[in-house]
């Protein structure tokens, strides 16, 4: 039984232990984006969404988890020499999946339910949070998150997309969507920073502006241009990350700043694929061709100039290492502001008109 | 196959072909169904003299009728990168840029001039939705700074009609950073103290509408035109149910608050030259044949000028 297990490929294989059966059905669950959220096992951990393309490493770590659990229910059996070689495994086939990431699995990875999120970045590289809420006018947007900290004891206005972790929360943050409160809010916390001369740090995680009745009544395109020109108007440093997904001009209304930096699985682009695919193809399944030629990966940005630092994330994706992506993303945002540091309001907000003024001098090379 | 076949036939065809016969005489209105006579549907600015609906218009079309006299020189924009990305759908980027320019006989879908409008210098762009959808593209973006710098250099208002469906997808994030690049030429013109005019016309929607074409002093609207953020369709899927009658025409957004005029295409003229002389100091336009250049302006009496009273005597003159 124990050999079997081992060796078969098929799935859809009954499991025998009740913890083997679970590991099974995992990554279907995950297909579905379902909210599930497994056993926490320490930081490598909460593999129970795997993408589409990670389905044989689900299998190999699957059967790593079910002869272990095997073992821990019957005292004689040693499998961990055949659970380690699993492993290694695992480890190998993640490092040769993750080597070349296809534009497309680079969206998939960017937009991982499990990846970390505003919330988390703020929980662990900032102190003293104190959020602000409201845009004065309407409501305030719960997919867009913002306020005062402290980063190495100095104040800074930090604002940023949160989508959400649950479907509870998911709903209330509206999966990172922001309304027109939500850029209003961010103009207005941005504005709050330029006049005491702090600086902004935005998180840009967001699949786009919610497409809403209300939203558009209320002016969504006058809030995305409002948020625009207060990040060009800016006389305090504006230092931007793509923690996950730059989507269009929910994103632009962000991450006009001084610097922008993506994480290595991070994308930024006009248009989602497959409302591309949709467009230009006709047909919304054609989502990998499209990702493919908006060239929406950090790889490209950085070579069209737009992105200034590629952060590198863990093997196997943000999500497979929360606490040491989000260590590197506090030492990309210092080394940002260090850069910047020393800059009057003026120089600064004209080095901000230069960088985008002066964009799309050069082309891909291929 | 030698140069007579390949250069000289072709001239004299153009020659001939050049006669200006309309291959239609007679055009259909998209809303009521009547059939236009085309010099009738010229004259009304490609207005349905039926019901009033707006057609499009090209920018050199509109451009000849709001100019004095037609007259109009174009100001030059700096030439981008061709194809940056490589972008390659169903056709090259390359190949869609072609036969759009070979349909529109423009190089791109912004035409930036100058000239007066009632006397008053201004400069005025015009988005062309003929050209691949008016997409917002770094030509586009290149434009719309030329057409700041050239009005901050004259210092004279900046007049932009919009009309398309966003950023243009074949150039990607480029395209999309003309976003940010746009609003740097608003905020040109804002610091540089001159009015910035925008007239939104069928259709203005996406990173469009997101940027330079909400950013304007004063947003003027053509009637019906549809002007939004996200697509009517994505909307009702996303929030599964039917939008309500008129939802993101131009006559709603002023409803919410979103525009300060609706004003019918006839009447654009008039109201633009009364618009920018207020706001450039300048005394009220002399209604009805222009004198001659040598006469000062003042010295017609033209305190009883309003936009609504010269509006017959204007159309008179076109």
């Amino acid at each position: 039984m124990l050999q079997m297990s081992i060796t078969t490929n098929d799935p859809t294989l009954p499991g025998k232990a009740p913890f083997g059966n679970k590991a099974r059905q995992s990554p279907v669950a995950s297909l579905r984006h379902a909210p599930l959220y497994g056993q926490q096992f320490g930081e490598r951990c909460s593999m129970t969404n795997y993408l589409d393309f990670e389905k044989p490493l689900a299998e190999i770590e699957g059967k790593a988890a079910e002869l272990r659990a095997m073992a821990r229910a019957n005292e004689e059996m040693d499998v961990e020499t055949e659970a380690q070689a699993l492993d290694k495994k695992a480890a190998d086939l993640l490092e040769s999946l993750y080597a070349d990431l296809t534009p497309w699995r680079k969206c998939q990875v960017a937009r991982h339910p499990e990846r970390p999120h505003c919330q988390d970045y703020i929980e662990a590289l900032f102190t003293e949070y104190t959020p602000l809420a409201g845009d004065r006018n309407f409501a305030d947007d719960h997919a867009v998150m913002g306020g005062l900290a402290r980063l190495d004891d100095k104040p800074v206005m930090v604002i940023g997309h949160e989508k959400g972790n649950d479907t509870k929360s998911r709903i209330e943050r509206n999966f990172g969507m922001a309304r027109p409160e939500g850029y209003r809010k961010a103009i207005r916390l941005m504005d709050l920073a330029d006049r005491f001369g702090i600086p902004v740090i935005t998180l840009v995680d967001t699949p786009g502006a919610y497409p809403g009745k209300g939203a558009e009544e209320r002016g969504q395109s006058e809030a995305i241009a409002r948020s625009t020109e207060k990040c060009l108007d800016l006389r305090v440093p504006l230092v931007s990350v793509v923690i996950g997904e730059g989507g269009s001009g929910g994103a632009v209304a962000f991450a006009t700043g001084n610097r922008i930096a993506m994480l290595e699985h991070s994308v930024y682009s006009v248009i989602s694929p497959e409302g591309c695919a949709s467009i230009l193809w006709k047909d919304a399944e054609k989502m990998r061709e499209a990702a493919e030629a908006l060239r929406l990966t950090a790889q490209n940005l950085h070579e069209l100039g737009i992105c200034d630092r590629i952060i590198r994330e863990p093997l196997g994706g943000a999500h497979r290492a929360k606490a040491k992506t989000i260590e590197s993303v506090g030492k990309a945002i210092k080394v940002m502001l260090a850069e910047l540091d020393g800059k009057t309001g003026d120089e600064l907000r004209d080095a901000r008109r230069k960088k985008y003024l002066g964009l799309g001098q050069k082309g891909l090379a291929a | 196959m030698n140069w007579i076949s390949n250069y000289v036939r072709p001239r004299i065809n153009s020659i001939f072909s050049r006669r200006e016969v309309p291959e239609n005489l007679w055009s259909k209105c998209d809303e009521c169904g009547t059939m236009l006579f085309h010099r009738e549907l010229k004259e009304a600015l490609n207005v349905c003299t039926s019901c009033g609906h707006h057609m499009g218009i090209t920018p050199r079309e509109r451009f000849a009728a709001l100019f004095d006299g037609g007259i109009f020189t174009e100001v030059a924009v700096p030439q981008p990168v061709d194809d940056p990305l490589k972008f390659r759908d169903q056709k090259r980027y390359p190949d869609r840029l072609r036969a759009a320019q070979k349909k529109t006989g423009e190089r791109d879908a912004m035409l930036v001039v100058e000239g007066e409008i009632g006397r008053t210098p201004i400069v005025a762009a015009g988005q062309d939705f003929t050209f691949m959808g008016g997409s917002m593209s770094m030509y586009v973006g290149n434009a719309i700074i030329a057409a700041a710098e050239r009005a901050i250099e004259k210092r004279c208002p900046l007049v932009l009609f919009s009309a398309a469906g966003g950023a243009r997808m074949q150039e990607g994030i480029l395209g999309l950073m003309q976003m940010p690049r746009t609003t740097i030429a608003v905020q040109m013109l804002k610091e540089a103290g001159l009015p910035y005019i925008v007239v939104l016309t069928h259709p203005t929607t996406g990173g469009v509408t997101a940027s330079y074409a909400m950013l304007g002093d004063v947003q003027i609207a053509e009637p019906n035109a549809l002007i939004g953020f996200a697509g009517a369709r994505v909307i009702e899927q996303t929030i599964r149910e039917k939008l309500p009658e008129g939802f993101q025409r131009a006559e709603y957004l002023l409803d919410h608050g979103m525009l300060d005029r609706v004003t019918p295409r006839a009447q654009l003229r008039d109201e633009l030259i009364t618009i920018t002389r207020m706001l450039m100091g300048e005394g009220p336009a002399i209604a009805g044949d222009l004198p001659a250049p040598s006469d000062s302006d003042e010295a017609e009496p033209a305190g009883e000028k309003q936009a609504e009273a010269t509006e017959t005597e204007k159309d008179a003159d076109a």
